[in-house]
């Protein structure tokens, strides 16, 4: 009785009474008073996302052209990153921890490690689909290898090289939360903050913005897959 | 865990050291236990996500719908962090909580997406004029299915089914991280205590764990492929394409795989 009677006092309009107070799952409370922080953390979090993408992108466009070209490379390659996926995130973050030390470098390295089986898979896939009667009228036209490469080969194995983008740039977008290990989790700070603390707004509030900004990225990689390949307008997927 | 964090070497030396004595695993708690653990956990959510994703993705490729949740559930399950799923549960109300259930349930979402589309896509590339035979015999939509289509989907269901084992055992590892046992709890300890031999050796663990599951599996799938071979006159499905079809839902799943750690 006498809980009712106060909880009724509390619900009458005490200054006390919010959702923060109440630990509720959803509470815009949380979001107006935390914005900061929430900020912060969702700027952590697509920092790691483009230093992540930037550099596989760039190491992955040598390995899977030298791949495509060289059988033992290739071996070599798809071997490994079969060996790599296999390795749990967290095992993989503690591992590097010895190597390269508690920072967001080492978050960095474990992400660009599962992009790159994802980018070099899905470039080499792309390089062996191009056609070989492109190829053999752009050498017939006299194209040297390089000029072969970036006018013939790339252009056409972009298609199949985004599949692969976008599914590492959405995997590093929910991966990135272990990095809390690191205090270089961006939303999974937070994640982990509200685990320990048991504060469910915060929780929810970032799992939810990490979702939302993998679909995001997801949705900019379909546009610039569509920009960079005018030729394929209106073919579907 | 205190006396092995405070005994032996902390070099190379020191994970032979510790992975060579006995008590290490023998112990309450000891790597017997959380290697159990880990393979129960994982087990159990295969179970439950195989009793979820086999039978919808059967259904749906049998009448022919659902295909858009069939092959983009992937891309939702990839999008969602698996660490912060199972906070969330751990943070509900009973029956969740940190426990079993809660491990299982978050395990099994992100182990019903490769099962779902590889099952759907099984059924749906099921040779179209073996389908018709079987309906102009007179067979019912149920005998067509589980005559015709369920054999013919066998190869994309097994390695879908091996894609989500291995999956499903590394992302186990994630339940040490939210006070779950399992190999993880021995590498989140080895990781607070800066222990790293007992990371190197949980990490280890995992790894080997997960490559076993996967060569495992890979034999029983192709036992499997060479006896329906064997068993069909004349079985349409020559070995290369079959193959081939497996590894493309593959990587597709692989990308699963990822998300899921």
């Amino acid at each position: 009785m006498i809980d009712v009677a106060a909880g009724s006092v509390l619900h009458a309009g005490s200054v006390a009474d919010n959702c923060l107070l109440r630990n509720e799952w959803v509470c815009p409370l949380y979001v107006t008073t935390r914005s900061e922080q929430i900020l912060a953390a969702l700027q952590q979090h697509v920092a790691i996302l483009l230093v992540t993408l930037a550099v596989s992108v760039l190491l992955a466009l040598p390995l899977a052209v030298l791949a495509h070209r060289t059988a033992w490379v290739r071996g070599f390659v798809l071997g490994a990153s079969t060996v790599v996926y296999t390795i749990p995130s967290l095992a993989m973050f503690s591992l590097l921890l010895p190597v390269i030390g508690f920072s967001a470098r080492t978050v960095v390295v474990a992400l660009v490690l599962y992009s790159l089986t994802v980018l070099v898979r899905g470039l080499v896939a792309g390089l062996d689909a191009v056609p070989g009667e492109a190829v053999d009228a752009a050498v017939g036209m006299g194209y040297g290898r390089w000029r072969l490469l970036r006018e013939v080969q790339l252009p056409l194995a972009l298609p199949t090289a985004f599949a692969g983008l976008r599914i590492a740039a959405v995997s590093t977008v929910a991966l990135t939360t272990i990095g809390f290990l690191f205090d270089s989790g961006g939303l999974g700070n937070l994640v982990n903050q509200g685990l320990t603390s048991y504060f469910k707004a915060e929780v929810l509030t970032a799992t939810v913005l990490c979702v939302v900004l993998a679909v995001l990225v997801d949705l900019l990689l379909v546009g610039l897959r569509r920009w960079l390949t005018p030729w394929r307008r209106g073919v579907a997927a | 865990m205190a006396d092995p964090v405070a005994q032996g070497g902390r070099g190379v030396s020191g994970v032979l050291e510790y992975l060579l004595d006995p008590a290490t695993w023998t112990r309450e708690d000891g790597l017997v236990d959380r290697l159990v653990e880990h393979v129960g956990i994982s087990a159990l959510a295969l179970l439950v996500a195989a009793v979820v994703a086999i039978p919808v993705g059967l259904w749906l490729g049998h009448v022919g719908r659902g295909g858009f949740v069939a092959l983009n559930i992937g891309g939702i399950g990839r999008a969602v962090p698996t660490y912060a799923l199972l906070v969330l549960l751990v943070l509900m109300p009973a029956p969740f909580g940190a426990n079993v259930p809660s491990f299982t349930v978050a395990l099994a979402l992100f182990t019903i997406p490769p099962l779902l589309t590889n099952t759907w896509t099984g059924v749906r590339e099921a040779d179209p004029a073996a389908v018709d035979a079987g309906r102009g015999l007179g067979m019912s939509g149920w005998q067509l299915l589980w005559r015709v289509e369920l054999p013919m989907a066998m190869p994309l269901l097994l390695s879908g089914l091996r894609l989500a084992a291995v999956q499903v055992v590394a992302t186990t590892t994630v339940v040490g991280l939210v006070g779950g046992g399992a190999l993880g709890r021995v590498i989140n300890t080895g990781f607070v205590s800066q222990d790293t031999r007992l990371v190197i050796a949980g990490a280890g663990l995992v790894a080997l764990l997960a490559l076993a599951t996967e060569v495992g599996l890979g034999a029983v799938e192709r036992r499997s492929g060479r006896r329906s071979r064997r068993g069909g006159d004349d079985a349409p499905e020559d070995p290369v394409p079959g193959r081939s079809a497996g590894e493309g839902a593959g990587t597709s799943a692989q990308g699963a795989a990822q998300a899921a750690r």
